[in-house]
């Protein structure tokens, strides 16, 4: 009996010996939050993380972002394009110079045809290569590109539709695939999906639907200095964040997407390293600002931002994230100087609800549209209970219409004066909002132009020196000037207190102590090249 | 027999169209859109209907319901509006990562819920029967989903011995049957047989109990058949219950795994319907559920008709 034990027990530990991990010298393997492998044909969906993994590791866009640097906000740089210059006198137009010698995976060559068949391929349903998919994925990132020309084999003309002194910012989203493979594919843009073709610093060796994708490095990527340190990257869906935490500490991944708070001790006791950084992500109420509704009045929306405990979410999130000071975050350069400090001040709050005539028995009704998860929306339930408790704690009667994630974002199809909020009730949304680049942080959000559907102006904002002061940003064509009038405008929004901001999210993502020379940038993106493993 | 299959099978075909109408009709019902679940928060509404216009969710629902139907009868499926890929093949290589898992998590729990519930009914001392009956009540009442969550803390994260994620090794690609894929199953399938060991092993100790107490238990005991025997009729007898039992549980099995999928990330239909529901993935939920529908009604008739077998008494329908 006792040697049948006794083998059972050395069975047991040859199972337990072979369990362990066999890690390859570097090879990177990393547990997202995604469900599935993000698109990989070029335009990837599941929001930025997508564009993190499938996207800037397999492709390039004509306009790359700098993510090397850790203590400045991520700026774009030249990618597949070397430079770039509006056309003089006509500044709807735009020049593109195209880099030469730039391979793809598969051999064959980018230039001036390549960005026309890839730009086709996104706006031009008529063409073979349209694929409705990639283009919903970035339609909304370039709402002004309309036309597009070939000069020569290493220049292009592209055409917007009003002067756009960002449009550089807007092509940093587009990405552009191989048009021999897609031939080579069979024209079939889900058997691309399987075996894309870019540019990138990466190289797609394996993509197996739910389970993996498995990246190597491209020796012939046309930038040496980021030309990968690994040989490969694994990258595993992995939407449960238990799932996660077990997979890092057990060795089975290397890094893992947002560790929940939770695991943060248990992580650092098992040797792992919580990275985090600022970056441009904003967790805010969006008011509506249409007649009859509390929030027109300043003094509303100002004792709002007066009642929050910003320093008590912070610690419900882990401390993973900064307290709002406004809509960027202090220190950035479109920060400026508002004079109207957010901060937690009940007393001064209740004031200026009193001063706006309201009182314990008429309370300032707000009833905010909130979702129950969602990409980039942190905790939002816990979060928006302790702002509930806040706000009502100072004199609001604040109320919440809560819904899935999906069903918020269709929500905010519609403006507040839409049918969905208006049978809901609701007076103000809560969607996280990144603010990657100008278009995304004021003009979709605050110009009286971008009412949903064409835009994010959900609580229909208009203030004419808002709109003036984006329009005269859009048509600068000095940076200097540009981040001038981004910070007056700042100061300016703050100042009217046009959102109730709470916080912004400081990205954290676990990862092993073998993992080295990973900087992480202040930006939704980061880059995996200058990383090894030990 | 065999006129009892077929006229059993026949009976399935209004009862899939009426499982494909309820299928179709409660994916529709669902907050939200398919579209609005594939692109950015801020596209445009034009983009928005042009792919609504693509994938067909422009048409009246009568007319989207038919349209599927005719692709989902000529076995195609459609096409996952999150992924671009047939979902035939979504849907198929998902199914088969369940069918193993729930293969496995049968052979364990209805071994182990046989042994234990004869046990159980057999056993004189108390203890042994309370000690059965507190593993069938463990097995039903532990959510399996935190105890997956614990198996993995255990035996992944403290001791080191098993994997806690995956369908198999780095090197591999799909499941197959070697010792490094069963590796990946082990906590998996524990977590996973859970309810069915509690359902099961409660089920087969009542039914042998109550054979047991009949009459004609007695009568073989006075023939003078030993024991063995006489466990042989009564298993006979506690056949058909079980096994009625234990086709729903095994249909649940693979019906009802998305929670230890997800834990697991074990790329099987449940994962695919948690990435699908939060895509809104219509083609793929509506493939899924029906493939999962259609199986249930499969298996279901499978047992009628072997309980039919078991025991010629039993005449369905």
């Amino acid at each position: 009996m006792f040697k049948r034990l006794r083998a059972a027990a050395a069975g047991l530990g040859l199972l337990a010996a072979s369990a362990v991990p066999a890690f390859s010298q570097g090879t990177l393997r990393i547990g997202m939050t995604a469900a599935d492998i993000p698109l990989t044909t070029g335009q990837p969906d599941q929001g930025f993380e997508g564009y993190r993994f499938a996207g800037y590791t397999i492709y390039d866009a004509l306009v790359n972002w700098d993510l090397s640097k850790a203590d400045v906000a991520a700026d774009i740089k030249p990618g597949l394009a070397t430079e770039w210059k509006p056309v003089e006198g006509d500044p709807k137009k735009w020049i593109f110079k195209l880099r030469q010698g730039v391979k793809f995976h598969d051999g064959t060559d980018f230039n001036a045809d390549v960005v026309i068949w890839n730009l086709e391929k996104l706006l031009n349903d008529k063409s073979p290569q349209f694929d409705p998919k990639q283009t919903a994925q970035v339609r909304g990132r370039i709402p002004t590109l309309i036309g597009w020309k070939k000069i020569d084999d290493y220049t292009v003309e592209l055409e917007t539709r009003v002067v756009n002194s960002l449009f550089p910012y807007d092509m940093s989203y587009v990405f552009y695939s191989s048009p021999a493979n897609w031939e080579k594919q069979g024209k079939d843009w889900s058997k691309v999906g399987l075996n894309p073709v870019g540019t990138g610093p990466f190289k797609v060796d394996r993509v197996v639907p739910r389970e993996r994708m498995d990246l190597s490095r491209f020796d012939g990527y046309w930038d040496k200095a980021r030309v990968p340190k690994l040989d490969k990257v694994i990258l595993y869906p992995m939407p449960e964040a238990a799932t996660r935490t077990a997979g890092l500490l057990s060795g089975q991944v290397d890094w893992i997407e947002v560790p929940a708070p939770d695991a943060f001790p248990r992580l650092r006791q098992g040797g792992m390293t919580i990275v985090s950084n600022k970056y441009p992500h904003n967790w805010a109420y969006q008011p509506s600002m249409v007649e009859g509704s509390p929030w027109t009045d300043i003094r509303v929306r100002k004792a709002a931002n007066l009642a929050i405990d910003r320093a008590g979410i912070k610690k419900l999130v882990g401390d993973m994230m900064i307290e709002a000071k406004g809509h960027v975050y202090p220190g950035h350069p479109w920060f400026g100087h508002p004079t109207f400090d957010i901060k937690y001040d009940p007393e001064e709050a209740k004031k200026l609800l009193k001063e706006a005539g309201y009182s314990a028995t008429k309370k300032p009704k707000i009833k905010i549209a909130i979702s129950t998860s969602g990409s980039g929306q942190m905790l939002p339930l816990p979060m928006n209970e302790y702002i509930q408790e806040n706000l009502n704690a100072v004199g609001f009667d604040c109320s919440f219409e809560v819904m899935e994630w999906n069903a918020l974002v269709t929500f905010g199809f519609q403006p507040v004066t839409g049918d969905a909020s208006t049978k809901a009730g609701t007076n103000g949304i809560n969607i996280s909002r990144a603010f990657v680049d100008p278009y995304s942080s004021f003009m979709r959000l605050m110009h009286s132009d971008y009412v949903p559907p064409k835009g994010a102006n959900w609580g229909l904002l208009k203030d004419p020196k808002v709109d003036e002061m984006i329009n005269k940003a859009h048509t600068s064509f000095d940076k200097a000037e540009q981040d001038k009038i981004f910070s007056d405008l700042h100061s300016y929004i703050v100042d009217q207190a046009y959102w109730i901001w709470v916080g912004h999210d400081l990205n954290p993502r676990a990862i092993s102590p073998k993992v080295k020379g990973f900087v992480q940038a202040q930006s939704w993106f980061q880059d995996l090249t200058p990383i090894s493993m030990q | 027999m065999l006129l009892y299959a077929l006229r059993r099978l026949i009976y399935l075909v209004p009862v899939a169209f009426g499982v494909s109408l309820l299928v179709f009709a409660l994916v529709h019902l669902a907050p939200g859109d398919a579209i609005s679940a594939i692109v950015p928060p801020d596209a445009p509404q034009e983009v928005v209907d042009k792919l609504k216009e693509y994938y067909g969710f422009d048409k009246p629902l009568p007319i989207q319901y038919l349209r599927w139907l005719t692709v989902t009868l000529s076995g195609d499926f459609g096409t996952s509006i999150g992924t671009g890929r047939p979902v035939s093949e979504e849907v198929g290589g998902a199914f088969l990562n369940t069918i193993v898992l729930a293969i496995s998590s049968c052979l364990l729990a209805f071994t182990l819920a046989i042994i234990l519930g004869i046990a159980a009914a057999y056993a004189k001392s108390r203890v042994v029967d309370r000690l059965v009956t507190s593993i069938a009540l463990v097995g039903v009442s532990v959510p399996h989903f935190w105890l997956a969550i614990v198996l993995v803390i255990i035996f992944s994260v403290e001791l080191g011995w098993l994997p806690p994620m995956g369908l198999g090794p780095e090197s591999a690609t799909g499941w197959r049957l070697d010792l490094a894929h069963l590796r990946y199953m082990v906590l998996p399938t524990i977590a996973l047989s859970m309810i069915p060991l509690g359902v099961m092993t409660r089920t087969v100790r009542s039914t042998i109990k109550e054979i047991l107490n009949m009459e004609f238990v007695t009568a073989l005991q006075a023939k003078g058949m030993n024991d063995r025997q006489i466990l042989l009729h009564v298993l006979k007898n506690a056949a058909p219950t079980c096994l009625a039992v234990m086709g729903l549980q095994a249909g649940n099995l693979i019906g009802g795994s998305i929670l230890i999928e997800t834990v697991f990330s074990w790329p099987g239909t449940g994962f695919l319907l948690n990435s699908a529901i939060f895509r809104r993935d219509l083609p793929i939920l509506q493939g899924t559920t029906l493939v999962l529908a259609f199986f249930f009604m499969v298996l279901n008739l499978a047992v009628d008709v072997i309980q039919t077998m078991v025991d010629p008494r039993i005449k369905r329908g």
